[in-house]
């Protein structure tokens, strides 16, 4: 029996309570925030705990961390980059292979509490209406800022990139930026379900790539407990990646969520009143096992 | 959300290719028109200067990742990222000289935190840097021009002496008195903007811009005459005639020294004329020596 989209999530509460059907959302929440209170405790409290921001920073003054993909923009307009930012990169390109390069999306990416909000209200007020444009478009875009950087001679995706300019209007100064931040919420909650983030970010479709190969997974373990409800197909912000892992079985595809798309956000694990998804690795689950997932699936140590 | 796997190959290859190029067609637009915009958004104005060690803007702009660590680590705090609807490049980093000016950090503590060498690393002695330069634009509002003494950017500047200079002119309003004109020299001036945060009137006639608006530059085939002619150690071109005056006999003069010269009738009366009253007498004089 489906759900409305405006229930998503209700049997979860019913069924495991408040708290824990909102137990990755709320440590999402956690984990944005503290990232910016981390940047702000300087320049607010002077207690400098990281400077900079999500383009580059230098955390305690010994770490340094570099976003991957504006450094691209950087070398493709030709520029040689101190050595301890190359390090920054590795770190960062490390952390996102391991993690799942879409964690950079829900856990760390202000825009995406925006977003949340504006699909939730989407959600409630019960608009419908999916993106004309392709979930693809975002590497098209991806393709088109480092080709402008290669022939500009300048990152020219940085003067209208909505990421770095949330972050930099939290961390620096608003500006006008919330103008966009509005014209993006709006988006979102009228024009295209997930339309920022799920077609046209760059900065998202970039990350993705380090999901590729990325061991911590969400997995569908216990599908066959579905009920098919829908609440995780309607809270999902990528949703086309839950279907082959939740409803292969037939076809033998496993119930790992192997997609680079998803965004190990977590929320399907937190709507489901019937427990059928959890955290692990993308190892330790075999399709042919995918009928005793339980035995199976262990935590992940990432 | 997944397409529908009942449709003929060809027809879902079809929508497949059509989808594709639509979504290349319009994402290329859109990077023409990004593109385009970036020609008008990376316009720098002349008002806002960038930290010391910054590369040429257009280099600047495609090495400066807008991670505000330069501004994070500036000691005086005078540095700002641009905001988006500022008249700058969003979220590059600038100064404003007549509100806060550079104190040009010994360790230039901006520079290193520099992760991309935006601002060059290779900057280790802060009056070197080329933040912009000063210029005296207003020469008619700076008091000093009307013979008043002032000298504030003078005396503020941080490489006082060599970046600012006073040149002593003629005061032709008194007769009597000097102007103190303030003079810049691009030699030895960073840009730091001290003199025109501390001019006194209440828009400042002396102001930094960005070196390529401020400075001039000549034609490349001009040689200056008397600069090749000390290296050549020889005149050049022909020797110019030596200029001779028309004047009566008796009479010389200087241009730069005395002017007339009385040769010979030192203490005559000063209405003891060598100039006849008579016009026809300077006629016959002239043609007698035209020659």
């Amino acid at each position: 029996m489906a759900n409305l989209p405006q229930d998503a999530g209700k049997e979860a509460v019913q069924a495991k309570g408040w708290l824990k059907a909102h137990k990755w959302l709320l440590l999402r929440r956690v984990s944005q925030l503290g990232i910016l209170a981390a940047f702000l405790a300087g320049p607010w409290f002077g207690l400098w705990i990281v400077k900079g921001n999500l383009s580059s920073s230098l955390t305690l003054d010994v770490l340094p961390l570099t976003d991957p993909y504006v450094l691209l923009q950087a070398l493709l307009s030709g520029v040689t980059p101190e050595t301890t930012t190359f390090i920054g990169v590795a770190i960062v390109l490390l952390f996102y292979s391991l993690v799942g390069g879409r964690v950079y999306c829900s856990w760390v990416c202000p825009v995406n509490i925006i977003t949340d909000a504006a699909a939730w209200l989407r959600r409630k007020l019960g608009i419908r209406g999916a993106s004309h444009a392709s979930r693809g478009t975002r590497f098209w875009i991806l393709g088109m800022t480092l080709v402008l950087s290669l022939v500009t001679g300048s990152i020219v995706w940085e003067l209208v990139n909505p990421v770095s300019i949330t972050v930099r209007a939290i961390l620096f100064g608003m500006g006008l930026a919330w103008l966009l931040i509005l014209a993006i919420f709006l988006f979102d909650l009228l024009v295209a379900r997930d339309g920022w983030c799920g077609h046209y970010c760059p900065v998202g479709a970039f990350y993705s790539l380090l999901s590729t190969w990325a061991p911590l997974r969400v997995s569908a373990g216990k599908r066959d407990a579905c009920d098919d409800c829908m609440d995780c197909f309607n809270v999902c912000p990528e949703p086309q990646v839950i279907r082959p892992a939740l409803k292969g079985a037939a076809k033998g595809i496993g119930p790992v969520i192997t997609a680079n798309q998803c965004t190990n956000c977590g929320r399907c694990i937190d709507v489901c009143a019937q427990e059928v998804f959890r955290f692990t690795n993308r190892y330790s689950t075999n399709p042919k096992a995918d009928l005793k997932p339980a035995e199976t699936v262990q935590p992940t140590g990432s | 959300m997944a397409e529908s796997n009942d449709k003929p190959k060809s027809a879902s290859r079809r929508q497949f290719l059509s989808t594709t190029l639509k979504t290349a067609a319009s994402v290329s637009l859109m990077g023409v028109g990004l593109g385009f915009y970036a020609q008008r958004a990376n316009a720098l104005p002349p008002m806002a200067i960038r930290p010391p060690g910054a590369l040429p803007e257009k280099d600047f702009l495609g090495a400066c990742i807008r991670c505000g660590l330069c501004v994070r680590d500036c000691p005086p705090k005078i540095l700002s990222l641009a905001q988006l609807g500022d008249d700058l490049p969003t979220g590059s980093p600038y100064f404003i000289a007549r509100t806060s000016p550079c104190i040009m950090c010994e360790d230039i503590p901006c520079v290193k935190a520099c992760p991309t060498n935006a601002l060059d690393h290779s900057l280790t002695d802060i009056t070197q840097a080329r933040m912009g330069l000063a210029v005296v634009v207003d020469h008619e509002n700076c008091i000093a021009f009307q013979g008043l003494r002032c000298e504030v950017c003078f005396n503020i500047c941080p490489i006082r002496g060599d970046a600012i200079t006073l040149e002593y002119r003629h005061n032709p309003r008194s007769g009597k008195h000097a102007l103190f004109i303030p003079v810049v020299h691009s030699d030895a001036c960073t840009g730091c903007g001290m003199c025109e945060k501390a001019c006194i009137l209440d828009k400042a006639a002396i102001k930094v811009f960005p070196i390529q608006m401020a400075k001039g530059e000549l034609g490349h085939h001009y040689r200056f005459g008397w600069k090749e002619k000390a290296r050549a150690k020889h005149a050049l071109v022909t020797p110019d005639p030596k200029h001779r005056y028309n004047l009566p006999e008796g009479v010389k003069y200087d241009l730069q020294g005395k002017g007339l010269i009385f040769e010979g009738k030192q203490g005559a009366a000063p209405n003891d004329t060598p100039f006849s009253s008579n016009p026809l007498d300077t006629l016959n004089h002239n043609r007698r020596s035209g020659d």
